[in-house]
């Protein structure tokens, strides 16, 4: 074995596996709380794409929501005694900023709805409108606020374990790697579960693929196809509310203008790899948290041997873009045998009705 | 072209623009507290900031001259997101395209700074194109090739062009005994100065472009390939086109386009590059070719436009105190109207003909298909 390890490539391939498992055990939680924002904006996409509406604007909805979310917190912090404590920390500021974040979402995911659900335009060009508001209006804002910058609300904590639990072996890593969260990202984690079986178990999801599969037949069968694509795109906006959330109350407690750095559309990337189900969008933001986690491991606690010699050449830019490169990687790899619902992206025009 | 048809044609985005000047002032006016020192809703805000934009676009020969400056980016940035189109392909990466089109025009150019301006600029200009049509040519190919969309590829390259920028001026690009990481001079690479202050040669770029890409698109074969491809990949396949090669050239050519903004960015205007370089101009570029109906005509009109607003925008930051995001933010509200036709023709009572841009239609269809052309 130790031979193995020093065979020219491969050694260093196998080198860095093992480096790389390691990395994710000990880094466990952090991989997940990384993927949060990815999770999240992929079970927006899957919110959309399932009933038929592409939404390219996720990364837009997050920035705003971002924004929202800190700068509703900052002036709740002003107004109001705060008066911390409880489950995740929460105080009223906090959960102001939670509450702002979230419609934030909704209301940039209704303008991506009027666009392409009743006015039927492109979807891919109505989700780029998103984009373009949302950056540029956040970077105006957050720009015009900095002058006199409200004090931060500070952010959620994560979820206290008991040292008890903690100590036992498997278990112990199991609550820390999966339970030691903040809200946002414990919300992820049940949505995900729950949003799956609901996708195949209730009613809502059964109509849901009807209307993503075949709107004609659905409507054929009763269901309101437009109100349906509303709603589901209005929903999906709340969770990109909660995404956003993340990255100013939870995660991190400020706010930088550009900040979701294209998570929103790793995120669709993520939808597109776990084919179009909340558990497989789950893996493949995983997969990204990954790609992202790694940077700071091997900044924090760089492997040694021929690998971290090997590591230590490799420019710091390279894992910056890592998680891009994963991205096309995936997407080039898999799309060709990822089937996304039939009729995704087509707007939806109702029959004349006689009247 | 009939006169009544440029007028139907051109309607829709005017009131747009006028929609989007309204929105955005309604904006303006209710972030005004932030803006003004009394802390109070200031309603005049908008009106002296549209007269900060003309003023400073319009107003004098230097300010024309800075809005074809700052157009000239625009308009080829414009063409590089309006000829994807026409091959119904969403190229959002003329962002990273210019990038790395700039980066390789300040690394040659550096190396030639010594040399004669005959062979350095001509070298450092065809470096930027090759490098942005290599740019272009990896999402044309993985779309041709794989199926994976050129939307999210070209998002994900240009967050790739960052890191690449990054790396190269902090590392092998770096200037030595400079106070901050930028490339070394291009010396005698900068473009010639031809009108004004800074009215530099690349302004010549985008003049020699629009013709040359209006013949291309409208009067030749690949043109003609090219639009059928975008309408219907299959009619094309059915009548000897091949839609692979013409998706790979067409997006190889949009990002050449972007590279050559790059270039006239850096060797006409910055003479170097920084590490912290950043630009909207791929964001504009979709606002150009949307407002510009992805006409090589307006795509001029359009991108003067939005040169003047960005040109007029330092004037507003500094005497209304309206951060130039602001920019962004009237690019965006004029965008929501443009697709939002119907609000257009409801607020202005117009019943025209729908005039949509059909080129347009064919982006999402290509998305949600997934399949490999």
């Amino acid at each position: 074995m130790d031979l193995v390890l020093h065979l020219p490539v491969i050694g260093l391939l196998l080198q860095f596996v093992v480096y790389l498992i390691g990395v994710m055990i000990t880094n466990g939680a952090l991989i997940i709380t990384l993927s949060t924002p990815i999770a999240l904006g992929a079970l927006c996409g899957f919110m959309n794409e399932r009933s038929g509406v592409v939404n390219i604007g996720i990364e837009g909805m997050m920035i705003a929501a971002a924004f929202a979310g800190s700068f509703a917190a900052a002036v709740a912090q002003g107004g109001v005694a705060p008066t911390g404590g409880g489950l995740f920390g929460a105080s009223l500021p906090l959960l102001i900023g939670l509450g702002a974040a979230l419609a934030t979402g909704v209301v940039a995911s209704l303008v991506h709805a009027y666009l392409s659900i009743t006015v039927r335009a492109d979807q891919i060009i109505s989700g780029t409108i998103v984009n373009i508001v949302a950056l540029g209006a956040t970077a105006y804002l957050s720009l015009l606020v900095s002058q006199r910058p409200p004090q931060s609300a500070g952010s959620f904590s994560s979820l206290t374990i008991p040292t008890e639990i903690v100590q036992v072996p498997v278990i112990g890593w199991l609550a820390t790697t999966f339970l030691r969260h903040g809200p946002t990202t414990l919300l992820m984690l049940i949505l995900v579960v729950v949003l799956q079986v609901m996708l195949y178990r209730s009613r809502w999801g059964l109509r849901t693929r009807a209307v993503g599969e075949h709107p004609r037949a659905a409507e054929t069968l009763g269901i309101d196809v437009i109100r349906l694509r509303y709603r589901n795109v209005l929903l999906g906006g709340l969770l990109a509310g909660l995404a956003g959330a993340w990255f100013t109350l939870d995660y991190g407690n400020s706010f930088q203008p550009g900040m979701t750095n294209g998570r929103g559309f790793i995120a669709l990337a993520a939808l597109i790899f776990g084919r179009w189900t909340p558990v497989g969008a789950f893996g493949a933001a995983l997969l990204f948290g990954v790609a992202d986690a790694l940077g700071t491991a091997i900044r924090q606690s760089p492997p040694t041997g021929d690998l971290g010699g090997f590591l230590a050449v490799v420019p710091e830019q390279v894992f910056g873009a890592l998680p891009y490169i994963v991205t096309i990687i995936v997407l080039a790899g898999v799309v060709g045998r990822s089937t996304p619902p039939a009729a995704d992206g087509q707007p939806y025009e109702r029959e004349a009705t006689a009247r | 072209m009939s006169l009544r048809r440029v007028v139907s044609l051109i309607t829709v985005p005017a009131l747009s623009i006028v929609l989007g000047l309204i929105a955005a002032g309604v904006i303006m006016i209710l972030s005004s507290p932030l803006v003004s020192s009394t802390g109070s809703i200031d309603v005049t805000l908008p009106l002296v900031a549209y007269w900060d934009l003309l003023q400073g676009s319009l107003g004098g020969f230097d300010a024309i001259t800075q809005t074809i400056v700052s157009a000239t980016p625009l308009i080829l940035a414009g063409l590089a997101v309006g000829i994807g189109f026409k091959a119904g392909l969403f190229n959002i990466g003329a962002q990273g395209q210019f990038l790395v089109g700039g980066v390789a025009a300040a690394g040659v150019g550096a190396a030639l700074a010594q040399s004669s301006p005959l062979l350095a600029i001509p070298a450092a200009v065809l470096a930027a194109a090759v490098a942005g049509g290599i740019y272009g040519w990896i999402p044309g190919f993985l779309k041709a090739y794989t199926g994976a969309h050129e939307v999210v590829t070209t998002i994900m390259l240009n967050y790739v062009a960052i890191q690449l920028i990054a790396y190269l001026i902090t590392g092998p690009l770096r200037a030595q005994g400079a106070s901050f990481a930028r490339s070394p001079d291009v010396g005698a690479a900068a473009l010639p100065i031809l009108i004004g202050r800074n009215g530099h040669l690349g302004i010549l770029f985008a003049v020699v472009a629009i013709p040359i890409a209006w013949w291309l698109m409208y009067r030749s074969t690949v043109g003609f390939e090219v639009r059928t491809v975008g309408a219907n990949p299959d009619a094309a396949r059915y009548a000897g086109m091949r839609p692979r090669t013409i998706i790979i050239l067409t997006m190889t050519a949009c990002g050449l386009l972007a590279g050559l903004a790059g270039a006239g960015e850096i060797l006409g205007l910055s003479g170097y590059m920084p590490a912290g370089y950043s630009t909207n101009v791929g964001f504009d570029g979709i606002t150009v070719a949307l407002l510009g109906r992805a006409h090589p005509v307006g795509i001029l009109l359009a991108g003067l436009l939005l040169g003047a607003m960005r040109a007029g925008s330092g004037l507003m930051q500094i005497d209304a105190g309206i951060p130039v995001q602001m920019v962004d933010v009237l690019q965006g509200t004029i965008l929501f109207f443009l697709t939002a036709e119907l609000i257009v023709r409801y607020v202005f009572r117009i019943r025209a003909a729908r005039a949509a841009v059909s080129e347009l239609e064919t982006v999402t269809r290509s998305y949600a298909g997934q399949t490999t052309p």
